[in-house]
This record gives C-alpha cells, structure tokens and sequence, in this order.
C-alpha cells in the first residue's frame, strides 16, 4: 500500500461553527508530512477524525487501509498518537502512563523506552500532577516513540519542549523515516518542518489550501532580486509575475514568481550584469503568505473560524 | 490591601458559575425546612399528639443519633428543627465546603487560576472569592429559612436562630473546605478531607446525643454542628451559642491564609510523592487503570459504610426496649415504611437512606468517565486499541458492583452486630444482608441514568444526574412529608423497593428497577459508541 492516510472532502461541523470546509490530505506510506496552518485552522479536527474520536459529517477518510470510525479499535494497534494537549493523571508516574499506553497500543519495546527516557532527560518516578508542560509532552512521546507502530500521528509535540529537546525529537523523528515509519506531523515551527518534512499540506479554514513538497511550494512563490546592471534592461514591465520593481540608476530590485524566474534573468542578462543576489523565498515568506491569504479576503458569512 | 487585589472580579465569576448551582442548593434547603414545619399541622393537629410524637422521639437514642438533640418537639418550628434539620445541618456544610473547594483549589489544579492569577490578582485573592461566594449562599440560606418559618407561623426569635445556626454551620464548613484547599495538591483530595471532617462532626455529635443521661454528651460539645444545634432554636434560643462556631471558623480560616501565605501556586502542604518507574504488569487494561483511578475513593467510602453499619447495628436492638409500649414511635416509623416490628422498620428505613447514599456513590463513579473526558485524558486512551465500551466499562464496574459492594459491606457488618447483641447471628445476618441489598436495583437506576446523560447528554450530564439524583430524594423521602401525589413518590426508584424484612420481597418491582437499570445503561452505551468525543 503506497498511502497511509487519504482524506478527501472531509466536513465537519460543530453546531453552526463548520470547522472543516471539504478538506483533503494524503500522506504517503513511509514520508514525514508536515500539516501546517493557523491556529483553528482544523488540524485538529482533522486529527481527531481519523482517530475514530469525531464522527466526519462528510466526505472520505481512510486510515492504514482502512476505515477509522469504524475500524477504530483495529487500526489503533499500528498507530501511536501525541495530543498537543496531554493531561496526565495525576497520580499515576509518568513511568506507569508510559507502559499503560505501550501495552494498550501493539506493546512496548523495553530497550527502545529506556533510551528514550535517557535522551528526552526524563524522570519517570513523578507523578502526573507535578510535570510541567514539556514534561507531560515527553512522557506522551516517550509512550509514542517507544511503541511498535506502523504510523505516527503528532500534534505539535514539540510546543512545550526547550530547544535542547526539540533536537532531541527531530534526531527520533528523523529515524523513524530511516526505519520507514510514517509521520503526520502537526507543527508550527518552520525549521522544524524545513528539515524533518517530505511534503507539507497548509490548511485554513478547513480547507487545504497547498500541499506539496517544500520544493514545490517554493516554486510557487517568489524570488526577491537585486542587481546591479551595465545598460537599463529592456521590457523588464512586460515579463509576466513581475512584481515590486524598484529601477534606480543602474541598480534594480524586484521580485518575481519563481516559475518565470529565467524570463527575468534572460531580460537582465541581455541588459548585462555587473553584480547578482538572488533570494529564494524563506519558509516564513511562503507559510505568511498562505496563512494571511485568509485575513485579505473576507470569510464567507456564516462560516466563522473553527475553534477547534 | 495588595493581596486582595482582584477578588471582586473573581468573587463575581464564581457567583456567576454557580448562578445556577448555588439556587439549587439554597432553594432545596429551604424548601425542606420550611415544607416540613409546614406539614407538622396537618400531621399531627393537636397538641396532645404532638407531645406523644416528642415524648417517643426525646427518648429514643437511635432517633437522636440521626438527627441531634430534641428540644421543643412538641412545636412545629422545634420539629422541623430536629427533622429534617439534623441533616439540613450536614447538607449546608457539604454545599460550603464544595463552593470553596470548586473555586479555590480546583481553579488552581485545572490552571486556570495561573491564567488569571497573571493579571493583578493578589495571593489571598481566589481564596477570598471562594469564601465570599459561600458565604454568599450560606447568607441566603440564612435568610430564606429565617422568612420562610416566619411566614409558615413559627416565632420569630426561633426562626431567626434556626437561620443563624445553619450559616454558622456553613461558614465553619466553608473555613474547613478552605484550610482542606491549602493542604492538599488535589480538588478530590481537599473535598474528601474536607467531607472527613464534616462526617466526623456529625459522628461526635450523633454519639454524644444518644449518650442519655450519664452518657458522653459532651462529645456533642466537640462538634461544629453540635454547637449549631446547642442554639436550641424555638426552645430558649441560646444565642451566646453562636459564638462558638464562629470563633472555630475564623481560626480555622486563619490557618488557611497563613498556609496560603507560605505555600507555591499549585503546590500542597502534603507534598506529592514520586512513583514508580514503570508500571506494574496487571496495569495493561482500561479496568485496571479504573481501579487503580476509583480504589481509593472507594477504600473511604468502604470505611464510612462500615462505621455506619457498626452504628445502626448496634442501636437497633435498643428501639425495642426505649419505645417501649409508647404507641407513638411505632406509628411515626411505620409512617416512614415497614409493617413489621419496629426494630424492622427502624432498620428498613435506616437501610433505604444507606441506599441513597450508595446511589450518590454510583452516580459519583459513573461521572467520573465524564471527567476523564473534559479533563483530556480519554482521548490517548482512545486513540489506542481499547474501545469507547472497553474504556466505559471499567468505571461503569466501579458504579454497579462498588455500590453493591458498599451496601453488603454495611448490611453485613448491620446484621453481625444486631445479630450478636440480640442473639440471633444466624438469623438477623442474612436478614439484614437481604435487606441491604434489596436497595441494590434502585441504586443502579440511578447509576443507569448517569451513564445515559453522559452516552446520550454529555454536556448536561453532570447537572442532569445529580438533578435527578436529588429528585428522586426529595420525591422518595420527602413526598409523603409534602403530602405529593402518589406518581411523583412513585417516580423515585426507591419507593418501589420492598421495605419488609421477613416476608419473602416481592420480586416484581425488583424486576422492573433491575430492567430499567439495564435498560438506561444501555443506552447510554450505545450513545457513548455513536457520538463525538471530548
């Protein structure tokens, strides 16, 4: 099987509040994906309809092959899940929670928890109530990472963890890919997805509105220019996807769309030139314009931003 | 002043929380009292019954322990003083300690006190809120049932004390519920200690009233609800009394703001302690992890079912020879239920209240699915292989056979001590034991409703059960006192429990509780697997 999550056209309601708008999301078997969007933008949701936990008001899901409200109980066996929000019980050690939710998944790996517990720096003997966020986050992870499980599902895991330990989850996310897991990661740190993610689906208001690979997405937005020129280039105004063109002198700045990038630069080169820095587009360049999209258009009535 | 800062703000949102709570509760209360002195009129129209009534009552010592010392019982402000206002002492102290337990520790547990408590918000302040909000209620209560009696006819004096002394009962109660806060980590912890201490009130207090002459009746006298009732209302009110418990509850509330004082946000003065490193091999299954959540809470109320079934056993053979051929007594417990002799009906009606008890009990277990699931922690669980009936059942077990459990625990220990002290173990223990767990399918109905309004209502769930827990109280117990029609008695389940010890129960109404039991609870099964989690 080549796709372990197919989601198409998912609708899913709260009261009068629609917070998924026929939402689309495949991940393949065996890639990292990133699953990027504002808060409230349904990822969420999302997640929680393919565990089984919500009801999907429509559209298709498929999880692992197969059904997840239905087959619920059978496909959790080859999954692990990482809420953004974990509670603990506050009696119950972080160490107890861990090997409750192994077993109650497919079973732990005894080796794989121990070092887990030594890189992640947690101490096992606390009880629920006296962790701090990050640590709750931990043992959540710890419980994931150490269960034998075909697929990952993650929702922002690393939003409570301190940089140290955010190295420390993208060196385990990164073996997971070797040992060919899949990972759906639900994040907003750039960097993070940058160098964990094989593709990325951007979501807003309960619609994807991007996905792809981040190389793909970079193809869809623009390279920022600066050069200086011999001569004044000629027909610089007409090329397509030119934007924000500054002439001053012999000097030029200007952005373009990437995918007419050698367009311009044929124009600048007919013009000869001196000296040439190209910018592509960061990765915070490409989320903010996806996510602001939502701001300049005005939403449609009735529709009010999921919460969820 | 800096350490108050913030609190109207948050006085204000508690009453707002509880805008619907804290009337219930007030409402409830005042309307037992006042509907009971309303009704000693038609029951008991002159004066020579009542003073057959009071004479039966003052010298039975079981009756005593229930409901504290008898004074003017030959009056209808007096009557209503002893019963229900025995209990109505327990309740005003229950509904104080949890409003200040609800806004102060369990703000603070959930986080989101630290929210708030970034804004200006001084160190005493969510306390300060907590209390004001109970004393809010507790001045209510005051001042309905002071109007109430008066408007019923009792004199004013009278009513005017019997209002005082259930607000000092709730402010000691709300200053115990607030020290209880400080020192325990946990909202269930603090509400239990808290609970511990009332319960121990009223145990001292039971024990020094029943005492007679000659007896420890000065245990009464150790006792925050005994100084309540040592006011005497509509019998020479002795309002110096009043003193007594307001003192107590400013020192205790001193304890609490020195503690609050010196301790961390969200820390106790019972440190939490670490566990162990991994868990042991029987935690593998969601009932395992519902034991190992409900054990303790079931442990306590395993000890209180005991102490209580030790009591009543041991008063029982008593009734007989203090009533003696006083045809009063006879007659008001027969009233009350039960045809056969009087210690029958003594114990049948004793049993049915234990059988309330054990509903709340049930009730309790069965919510605490619905607080898993607000609180977050049902969703890992779920997102694993155990199923949404799986993760169910294992409180669900908790609410059916913890409840049995509790009440043949305590019919058991009932029926040894009756038993021995009549000479009869062979015969009362399995007696009293039927008896006990006769309540047993009433109980569950309750429980059967809880789980379908959490399958089926989960966000009016909570409210709903214990609405409809409390219904069925007030319907059941004080229906015929309010002179209700037959189906609203009728709709509690316990009245349909067969009261008669000897004679073989009629299994009928038996067999409709247990199927409406199993009915509910199936449905709310069935809710459970069809709807939305969290």
């Amino acid at each position: 099987m080549t796709t372990a999550i197919e989601v198409s056209g998912l609708v899913k309601s709260f009261g009068r509040t629609r917070a998924l708008d026929g939402l689309d999301l495949t991940v393949r078997t065996g890639e990292v994906h990133g699953f990027l969007g504002p808060n409230g933008a349904g990822k969420s949701t999302t997640i929680r309809i393919l565990l089984g936990l919500l009801r999907a008001g429509g559209g298709t899901a498929r999880l692992l092959g197969g059904d997840p409200w239905r087959d619920a109980a059978a496909l959790h066996h080859r999954l692990a899940y990482v809420p953004g929000d974990v509670m603990l019980w506050p009696n119950l050690s972080g160490g107890e929670v861990i090997d409750l939710l192994g077993r109650l998944r497919g079973g732990i790996d005894p080796g794989r928890r121990a070092a887990l517990l030594e890189r992640f720096d947690l101490d096992p003997t606390k009880k629920g109530r006296s962790y701090s966020k990050g640590n709750r986050q931990k043992v959540a992870l710890v419980a994931a990472l150490a269960s034998d499980v075909e697929l990952l599902i993650l929702d922002e895991p690393t939003s409570g963890l301190d940089p140290l330990m955010e190295a420390v989850f993208r060196d385990c996310i990164a073996e997971e890919r070797r040992d060919g897991r899949t990972v759906l990661l639900s994040s907003h740190i750039l960097a993070e997805v940058e160098a964990l993610c094989d593709r990325v689906s951007i979501v807003r208001n309960g619609r994807t509105v991007e996905t792809g690979t981040l190389a793909d997405l970079r193809h869809l937005t623009r390279t920022s220019i600066t050069a200086e020129l011999a001569a004044p280039p000629a027909g610089l105004a007409e090329v397509p996807g030119v934007h924000d063109l500054d002439l001053h002198g012999d000097r030029i700045r200007l952005e373009v769309d990437s995918i007419h990038l050698s367009d311009v630069l044929a124009v600048l080169t007919r013009a000869g030139i001196r000296s040439l820095v190209s910018q592509p587009p960061t990765l915070e360049e490409l989320f903010l314009r996806h996510y602001e999209r939502g701001a300049e258009q005005p939403r449609p009535a009735g529709l009010p931003a999921a919460t969820r | 002043m800096r350490a108050l800062a913030g609190t109207g703000t948050l006085t204000r949102l508690a009453l707002r929380r509880d805008r619907i709570l804290i009337p219930i509760w007030v409402a409830g209360l005042t309307l037992i009292m006042v509907a009971s002195a309303s009704s000693v009129d038609t029951l008991y129209p002159t004066l020579e019954s009542r003073r057959h009534l009071a004479e039966g009552l003052a010298h039975n010592s079981s009756v005593l322990a229930v409901y504290g010392p008898a004074n003017a019982l030959d009056t209808a402000g007096g009557l209503a003083m002893f019963k229900p206002g025995g209990l109505v002492f327990v309740l005003v102290g229950l509904m104080s300690l949890l409003i200040v337990v609800r806004h102060s520790r369990a703000e603070e547990e959930s986080g989101r006190l630290e929210l708030v408590g970034a804004g200006v918000l001084g160190r005493y302040a969510a306390l300060t809120a907590a209390l004001l909000a109970a004393v809010a209620a507790d001045v209510a209560v005051a001042a309905l049932i002071t109007l109430g009696m008066i408007g019923v006819g009792t004199p004013v004096a009278g009513s005017a004390a019997a209002g005082l002394c259930f607000a000092a009962c709730g402010l000691v109660f709300a200053a115990i519920g607030a020290l209880a806060a400080q020192v325990s980590e946990g909202a269930r912890a603090a509400d239990g200690l808290a609970g511990t201490v009332l319960g121990l009130s009223y145990l001292l207090r039971a024990a020094g009233d029943s005492a007679g002459s000659g007896g420890p009746g000065w245990l009464s006298w150790l006792s925050p609800i005994g100084w309540c009732q040592q006011v005497r209302p509509y019998a020479g009110e002795r309002w110096w009394v009043l003193a007594l418990p307001v003192a107590f509850a400013l020192v205790v509330l001193g304890a609490g703001y020195a503690l609050a004082a010196r301790r961390d946000l969200g820390a106790g003065l019972i440190p939490a302690g670490t566990g162990p490193s991994s868990a042991a091999a029987g935690l593998r299954s969601p009932v395992a992890l519902a034991w190992r959540l409900q054990r303790g809470a079931l442990l306590g109320w395993a000890v209180g079912f005991a102490v209580v079934g030790v009591v009543l056993g041991s008063i029982a053979n008593g009734i007989e020879g203090l009533v003696g051929d006083d045809p009063a007594v006879p007659d008001m417990l027969s009233r009350l239920g039960g045809s056969g002799g009087v210690i029958d009906a003594y114990l049948s009606t004793v049993l049915r209240i234990l059988g309330l008890v054990a509903a709340v009990y049930a009730v309790q277990a069965v919510l605490r699915l619905r607080a898993e699931e607000t609180g977050l922690r049902a969703e890992p669980l779920l997102a694993t292989r155990v199923g949404r009936i799986g993760w169910a059942a294992g409180h669900v077990a908790f609410a059916v056979l913890g409840s049995a459990g509790l009440l043949a625990f305590a019919g058991l220990l009932a029926g040894i001590t009756y038993g021995a002290e009549a000479g009869d173990l062979g015969g009362q223990v399995p007696r009293v034991l039927g008896a006990a767990l006769l309540q047993v399918p009433a109980v569950w109905v309750l429980a059967g409703i809880a789980l379908a309004g959490f399958g089926l209502l989960p966000r009016l769930s909570v409210g709903a059960a214990w609405g409809v827990l409390g219904l069925a109280i007030l319907l059941g117990e004080f229906g015929p006192l309010l002179r209700l029609d037959h189906w609203a008695v009728d709709a509690s389940p316990f009245t349909h429990v067969p009261r008669a010890l000897d004679a073989a129960p009629a299994t009928q109404p038996l067999a409709w509780l247990l199927a409406i039991a199993v009915l509910t609870g199936v449905a709310g099964l069935a809710g459970l697997r069809r709807r939305d989690i969290g």
